[in-house]
């Protein structure tokens, strides 16, 4: 039996250094005084939508960067991303069903 | 067992004490970099299942928010933002930390690891300590759901921007506060155990465990801590933004 090499599975090690972590934190800071700014901000409905889409920036930041996803090998990329598919799944169907359930009964 | 097993256990054996590979390379692991692979996905389906497990509070928020929507608002308008902005900056600098600590790790610096993982237990110590205040100050407000909660902020409230709730209305506030409780003290005990495991961590550094090529226990618990401060980038928005009555 011929053996797959190991190389093949795996990316490249790489080792992420203060320059980035830095950015990273400068970024994340900068993202929470615009989120808490933006609050007081008259958005009508569009409030939570602004919220919580920078909450998702800031958490990309930090799975890609503090948890080295972007420098991982594609079985831990693709592990993180079925995580977060699955959830926003179970989400969407909750909510649909809460949404829909008295539809035709008025 | 049998002799083949032993014969090549026992070859192992020989190989591990003649050096041939890193005394922390398991046996059933051809090398270091397949290790380590399988160390991290499995840490990565750990914080799945913790996605699911805050997933369920974060469900319950949204529907109930939905369902009681004045209530939560005022509710909501009642939290210090000044406070939960100064924790998200402490757990986003406790972050950094430990993701130097993750690096100087790589490094083998012993002494940058072991000033970032102090670092990193006192942000998170910091963090509970802010946290402790908001409680201390939701327990002399009366805003704690059961016996000793009070409507009456809700019913007569003091800033002009808060809708005057009626009583049976304003009750629904304690749903608010539930899950306050719930999300921040269910995020709260996740610091705990990890300042917890910190505090080990820091002791065995000081032995020279993590600065000599084996890097994978602080590489997963800093999976961990991140994994902690982005619950808390999400229950920030939820909890004290996206409610708060506008300026003008």
């Amino acid at each position: 039996m011929s053996h797959p090499t190991l190389e093949d599975a795996h990316a490249e090690p790489h080792i992420v250094g203060p320059k980035v972590y830095g950015l990273i934190l400068l970024a994340l800071l900068c993202l929470t005084a615009l989120t808490t700014g933006i609050a007081f901000v008259n958005l009508g409905v569009f409030s939570p939508i602004v919220a919580i889409g920078i909450a998702v920036i800031k958490m990309t930041l930090v799975i890609l960067f503090f948890m080295h996803v972007k420098y991982s090998s594609r079985l831990v990329m693709l592990t993180v991303g079925a995580g977060f598919f699955t959830f926003i799944v179970l989400i969407t169907m909750t909510l649909s069903d809460y949404m829909s359930r008295a539809w035709g009964l008025w | 067992m049998d002799s083949q097993t032993v014969a090549a256990r026992q070859e192992g054996e020989i190989a591990h004490h003649e050096g041939a590979h890193p005394h922390y390379l398991r046996h059933h692991f051809e090398t270091v970099e397949q290790q380590k692979e399988a160390v991290s996905f499995g840490m990565w389906l750990f914080l799945l299942t913790e996605i699911m497990f805050f997933g369920g509070l974060f469900m319950a928020y949204l529907l109930y928010r939905n369902w009681y929507y004045d209530a939560f608002v005022s509710a909501s308008n009642t939290l210090g933002i000044g406070l939960g902005t100064t924790n998200t900056a402490v757990l986003i600098i406790s972050s950094f930390t430990m993701a130097m600590g993750v690096y100087c790790a790589e490094m083998r610096n012993k002494r940058g690891l072991m000033l970032s993982l102090s670092a990193t237990i006192l942000l998170g110590l910091v963090f509970l300590g802010i946290k402790t205040i908001e409680y201390h100050d939701k327990y002399t407000e009366h805003h704690i759901p059961g016996a000793n909660f009070s409507i009456d902020d809700f019913v007569h409230p003091a800033d002009k921007r808060d809708v005057a709730l009626a009583p049976d209305v304003a009750q629904h506030a304690q749903i608010f506060f539930f899950l306050y409780f719930a999300m921040t003290g269910m995020h709260a005990l996740h610091m705990i155990i990890g300042i917890s495991i910190l505090f080990g961590l820091l002791y065995k550094a000081s032995k020279d465990a993590y600065t000599t090529g084996h890097t994978s226990i602080i590489d997963n618990f800093g999976l961990y801590w991140h994994f902690v401060d982005i619950v808390w980038i999400f229950l920030f928005p939820l909890l004290y933004l996206i409610s708060r009555h506008p300026l003008h």
